[in-house]
């Protein structure tokens, strides 16, 4: 399911004193089955964009298409439920919507919303329980007992549970620590591998970017200023710097040893493997 | 839907009401809903109307904006319109709908009630939009200050009254954020029957509540951690200064309680 934004424009309460642009003129297309990263300076609108991308607002002009459906500015639209339960989005901070007595309940909330039975639902709950990192007893548990982290865990089960095509994150991994970053991250990218998942990440961590994403759209002051490959990206420090934005650790890195040895590679390594291999190659045995 | 509302917001401006001493603010709109009552007939309510409008008109908000940021409140005073309407059962019959009958004194009382209503709203929700929450406090206390020899809690009252009015958007924003995500959940808050929709609540409340609480306790915390011991012996950084315009803000009123009052007994 491809989703497409043309000239997507959002005001927050428009009309009033307190009306507030936060994007506009924003137009791509993700195709589906890909990853793609969302990134941007601390304000940039990034969290308003994907909110677009099921729905749950609606642009203030231009539209979004979703799959077979046109949310357009200015018209009315009914049963958005389909698109929900297509488009699944793990907020920022998504520990803030539990609300059952126990995890296993708060888990079986959106699949049973979209009409799954509950035996299924249940069964769902116990799969992604493990898929999380987290055990199944946990799930006879109240989730306000939780620690910030399982919250967090559950809180994404209960999404991957609805069993949608497109996953939508918002800064998943915020706050967490850099082991379960990178669990939840793996997690994520195998879902995206195995199940032909299309994957859309908001992130503040240059290095995910880079590591997950085929595309790269750089938001600044609510407005698109670049998409496409994190490659040609992250070779162009300078104007990611003026979008108040850095490069990745290995790419810095890069710069530092081409700055030292005064030799320079052809283009920017993505890991530290890359950027290893590429050395050998060039320099016709290990340098270091 | 939830940031349309402006009760309890505070808009930054320059305006003479803006910067009128807050106490002069609080004792203005205390005493403007006592004075409204004097009203009793069409040219005083005509009077306290024009009144109204010339404090809205000087601080600088359109009424425009009053009436679609109070649109809940508008809806209340609609339905104890209707409620008004067919409630009294005086004077000449107007309309004669079999089922209901419309009295002349119903369309009066309706209006009156109704208009004495609006302009309460309006002056109190001047004052909170012009004045920020930390000013009306400080006025606040300041005036209960005398009754602090009674023993009568002025600080703490004030400092509840502010906490309570700064969390005010808080809670409003965290309502629509919680409520996204629930929705992203699939939960429908805005169609299907009754039943369904007052379940769809469950889920937005019992984070909301959840997070409020721990906020208290974390702030209760920071304030402790911070020395805070009450007001006995605290000095203040912002201080209150009476000017010559909150002297005229509250002669007006004295003059419009007198016109109040003359119409009143004249009509
Ligand atoms: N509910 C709201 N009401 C009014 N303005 C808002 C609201 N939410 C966001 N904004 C404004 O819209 C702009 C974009 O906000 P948004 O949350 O989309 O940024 P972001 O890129 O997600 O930032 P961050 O990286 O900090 O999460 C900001 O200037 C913000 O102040
Ligand atoms: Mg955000």
């Amino acid at each position: 399911m491809d989703i497409s934004l043309q000239k997507v424009e959002y005001r927050y309460a428009a009309g009033s004193p307190f009306e507030k642009k936060a994007i506009e003129d924003i137009s791509f297309t993700i195709p589906s089955g890909q990853c793609v990263a969302i990134i941007g300076h601390t304000g940039s609108g990034k969290s308003t964009l994907l909110l677009h991308l099921n729905a749950l607002l609606k642009p203030t002009s231009g539209s979004v298409v979703i799959g077979d459906r046109t949310v357009k500015a200015g018209r009315k639209e009914k049963d958005l439920k389909p698109i929900r339960q297509k488009v699944g989005i793990v907020f920022q901070f998504p520990e803030q919507q539990l609300f059952e007595e126990n995890v296993m309940k708060d888990i079986c909330y959106g699949p049973m919303n979209f009409g799954v039975s509950e035996e299924e639902a249940k069964k769902r709950a116990r799969y992604w329980i493990e898929q999380v990192g987290l055990s199944q007893e946990i799930l006879e548990d109240s989730p306000f007992d939780l620690s910030g982290g399982q919250m967090r865990r559950v809180a994404i089960a209960g999404v991957l549970a609805m069993e949608p095509e497109v996953l939508v994150l918002d800064e998943p991994t915020a706050g967490l620590d850099p082991r379960g970053r990178k669990e939840i991250m793996d997690m994520f990218y195998q879902l995206h591998k195995k199940r032909n998942l299309t994957l859309i990440l908001v992130t503040h961590s240059m290095e995910d970017a880079a590591e997950y994403a085929d595309q790269v759209v750089v938001l600044n002051k609510g407005r698109k200023v670049h998409e496409g490959t994190p490659r040609d990206l992250f070779a162009d420090a300078e104007r990611l710097a003026e979008w108040g934005l850095g490069v990745p650790e290995v790419v810095r890195f890069q710069r530092l040893l081409e700055e030292k040895t005064g030799r320079s590679l052809p283009g920017v390594c993505l890991s530290i493997d890359e950027l290893a291999a590429a050395w050998n190659e060039q320099s016709g045995g290990p340098a270091v | 839907m939830m940031e349309k509302m402006i009760f309890g917001r505070y808009i930054p401006a320059d305006s003479l009401v803006h910067r009128m001493d807050p106490r002069a603010k609080l004792v203005f709109v205390f005493a403007f809903i006592a004075i409204i009552f004097l009203a009793d007939n069409v040219w005083a309510y005509a009077l306290a109307a024009i009144f109204t409008l010339a404090s809205i008109w000087l601080s600088g908000i359109t009424v425009r904006f009053l009436i679609s940021g109070l649109k809940p409140v508008m809806i209340l005073i609609a339905f104890t319109f209707v409620l008004q309407l067919f409630f009294a059962r005086e004077g000449q019959v107007i309309l004669d709908l079999g089922l209901f009958t419309i009295y002349e004194e119903g369309v009066r009382q309706a209006l009156m009630i109704s208009t004495q209503f609006l302009l309460l709203v309006f002056m109190t929700s001047l004052l909170t939009l012009t004045t920020t929450p930390i000013s009306i406090t400080d006025g606040l206390e300041s005036l209960l200050n005398p009754l602090k020899k009674i023993r009568f809690p002025a600080h703490e009252l004030a400092l509840m009254m502010s906490i309570a009015l700064r969390f005010i958007p808080t809670l409003m924003d965290e309502t629509d954020k919680i409520m996204k995500a629930q929705m992203a959940r699939g939960s429908d808050m805005s169609s299907g029957p009754v039943k369904d929709r007052i379940k769809a609540v469950v889920p937005l409340m019992i984070p909301l509540f959840v997070n409020a609480f721990k906020r208290a306790e974390d702030l209760a915390t920071a304030m402790e951690v911070r020395g805070y011991r009450g007001g006995e012996g605290r000095t203040k950084y912002r201080l209150l200064q009476w000017h010559l315009r909150d002297t005229l803000a509250l002669f007006s009123l004295v003059l419009l309680a007198g016109l109040l009052g003359s119409l009143r007994i004249w009509l």
